[in-house]
């Protein structure tokens, strides 16, 4: 085990697969001579050169589609995107073409890439620069779209995208790439897709989140602790696939559920994570299942208004105490 | 008429072979959709069938090509067989795409025609990227990308281009210029008359013709190729030509004059070809050749006709790769 930031953590998983296969090559805009806008690439162009570290320029489009199109043809590119922000220019690419090649072709082409970005919101960077991308991703079949809250989850999900024969799309957030913990060394550790994670036990309610989140949860649970409420904290990773074994355990075990993640309340995920829980344990729950979300409005700049849109502890803690009755 | 340069008849025999298997192909095609046996859009490729022959045949077989949604000729003369693209029209799962992919997403991995696309100038990064990857591994491949006129002003025809210049990429990009971008004429699309002027701003290699012969595209094509595959770089080729047919099958063709369009065949480049080679002698070897290709044409309908359709069980199979992520 070594002590690694999250963004050291993705710098790690790629820098392995890159030295274990040489059709992997990372793209995107700053990715090399800058450094990576937040780090993540910082180093990789000295270690593999111009050839496999390429600097594109703001033509997020482009470069999808080239990315995509040598993926066609056996590369495995990751393509980094300054911010998930920026990948809706390019969001036809993905629609289109990365997540149709394997079908419109009855099955002869496929599409190995990776697409990874923070995601999110970043403090006070505007409405322009604060989208939480996964809920429109996540509808698309054809495509896989990951979480990780954590530096261990970051390093091996993304290895896992990478060595992946479908396109995965990878969610950072600027906000956890400070965030340190211990990940394996061992370059063959790998977390598959598609399992949750139980990141605090409980037994009273189910806290469900991912990404960012997950750590906003785990401060609403410390919180609920103190008034004797004893709160699960599921960590969903992987949001397609999505881990609905895990959605059910959970809540057999406390009947009662809360959802929390960035993006709007309209539909998204979160709709979808209501509709499997319901469907598949409607008998055991003792609560509707209530969602923190960002307020339905786009992000405002003013720091104390993009705090109120944003999921809070209070927020998650005032929802949990609505599905326990314990309000008011 | 007479063609730029010497070249043998057998190879114009084969060329005028492929556009008359493209031509009988989409003529039976035509009809097979008016008796309602195919579903969606058809864009009938009618008139331009010279371009993409006698780009081809300046093509290795390990060279990458893509195309638009106008794509049953690339197809055709990259080598699918009649068969399979039929049975792609009529939706059935002996189809080149097994069915799932219709008119306009032909695939053909084993002959490198990698598909027809719907998404007006999106293929275009795609063709960049086999280019990106032919240089990534240094194994000479060359890639071919074709669009019509109307998709140069999209974004990405114009991303395509700025990489593919920039990062000196083997690849041809064959603007056929067929006049009107679905009923709208070049003239109401573009602020230029000559489209080949994109490719100053990019700094790239350009080129212009008029498709009335196709060993003349054979050769104008062919010299793009060899300077992609020579020095890795790009060159943007204005191939001018016309399709006889509506855009798709609903166009009621009200955009232009039945006088133009007469005008038009009256150049038809299938019919220059066999005029020239009947006026060479070659009368038996052409009687030969269409005799074939209505037996081939005939073959492909039945085989068509008679294919099973894909199952259900087809469809997750083809999403993922393995398990089905949901």
């Amino acid at each position: 085990m070594t002590v690694l930031r999250y963004r050291e953590a993705v710098r790690a998983a790629m820098i392995e697969e890159m030295e274990r296969d040489e059709r992997v090559y990372l793209i995107g805009e700053e990715v090399g001579a800058y450094q990576g806008a937040y780090k993540v690439s910082e180093g990789m162009l000295e270690r593999f050169g111009p050839k496999r570290v390429i600097d594109a320029p703001i033509t997020e489009s482009g470069f999808t589609g080239i990315s995509i199109g040598a993926a066609m043809v056996g590369l495995r590119p990751i393509v980094e995107y300054m911010t998930w922000n920026f990948s809706a220019v390019a969001f036809d690419q993905i629609l289109n073409n990365a997540a149709k090649i394997r079908q419109m072709s009855g099955g002869q082409l496929h599409v190995p890439i990776v697409l990874r970005a923070p995601n999110g919101s970043a403090r006070q960077v505007g409405s322009q620069h604060s989208h939480a991308m996964e809920h429109f991703y996540a509808h698309v079949p054809g495509l896989k779209v990951l979480a990780p809250a954590t530096p261990a989850d970051a390093k091996g999900l993304l290895k896992a995208a990478i060595r992946d024969e479908d396109p995965v799309l990878f969610m950072e957030s600027e906000t956890l790439y400070n965030v340190k913990g211990e990940v394996p060394d061992d370059p063959d550790f790998i977390v598959p897709m598609g399992q949750a994670r139980v990141a605090r036990e409980g037994k009273d309610v189910s806290i469900i989140a991912y990404g960012r989140p997950v750590h906003v949860a785990l401060e609403a649970a410390a919180l609920l602790e103190k008034e004797g409420i004893d709160a699960e904290v599921v960590d969903l990773r992987s949001l397609r696939p999505l881990d609905e074994q895990a959605l059910v355990r959970t809540v057999q075990k406390t009947h009662r559920a809360v959802l929390t993640y960035e993006g709007w309340p309209y539909g998204g995920v979160g709709g979808e994570i209501v509709d499997r829980i319901q469907r598949l344990a409607f008998d055991e729950l003792d609560a509707p299942i209530l969602r923190v979300t960002f307020r339905d409005v786009p992000m405002p700049y003013n720091a104390k208004l993009e705090q109120y849109v944003l999921p809070q502890p209070d927020r998650i803690a005032d929802a949990v105490r609505e599905v326990l009755y314990r309000k008011g | 008429m007479t063609t730029t340069r010497q070249h043998s008849d057998e190879l114009h025999l084969a060329l005028y072979r492929k556009m008359f298997q493209i031509r009988r192909f989409e003529e039976e095609a035509a009809r097979a959709y008016a008796q309602g046996k195919i579903g969606g859009f058809l864009h009938l490729y009618i008139g331009q069938e010279a371009v993409a022959v006698g780009a081809v045949a300046s093509l290795q077989p390990t060279d990458y090509a893509i195309t638009t949604y106008r794509d049953h000729g690339l197809a055709l003369a990259r080598g699918m067989t009649s068969r399979a693209a039929m049975a792609e029209l009529f939706g059935k799962v002996t189809g080149c795409s097994k069915g799932l992919g219709g008119s306009m997403h032909f695939f053909d991995a084993e002959h490198n025609m990698l598909g027809g696309y719907g998404i007006v100038g999106g293929h275009v990064p795609l063709a960049v990227g086999t280019a990106f990857a032919s240089k990534y591994r240094e194994d000479g491949r060359v890639a071919i990308v074709f669009l019509g006129e109307g998709a140069v002003s999209i974004g990405d025809f114009h991303e395509g281009m700025s990489l593919a210049s920039l990062w000196k990429l083997p690849i041809v990009i064959v603007v056929e210029n067929n006049e009107y971008a679905m009923g709208t004429s070049l003239a109401r699309t573009l602020s230029v008359e000559d489209v080949s002027l994109k490719a100053v701003g990019y700094g790239m290699a350009r080129d212009r013709f008029f498709a009335t012969h196709v060993l003349e595209v054979h050769d104008r094509i062919g010299e793009a190729i060899e300077r992609a595959r020579t020095t890795s770089e790009p060159t943007l080729v204005e191939v001018r030509t016309y399709r006889f047919r509506g855009h798709s099958m609903s166009d009621p063709g009200k955009y232009r004059t039945p006088d133009e369009l007469e005008e038009r065949k009256r150049k038809d480049p299938l019919m220059v070809s066999r005029a020239e080679l009947e006026g060479k002698g070659h009368q038996e070897a052409l009687q030969k050749i269409e005799a074939e290709i209505e037996a081939e044409i005939e073959d492909a309908i039945r085989f068509a006709d008679e294919s099973p359709e894909p199952g259900p069980e087809l469809l997750e199979a083809t999403t993922y790769k393995g398990a089905f992520a949901r």
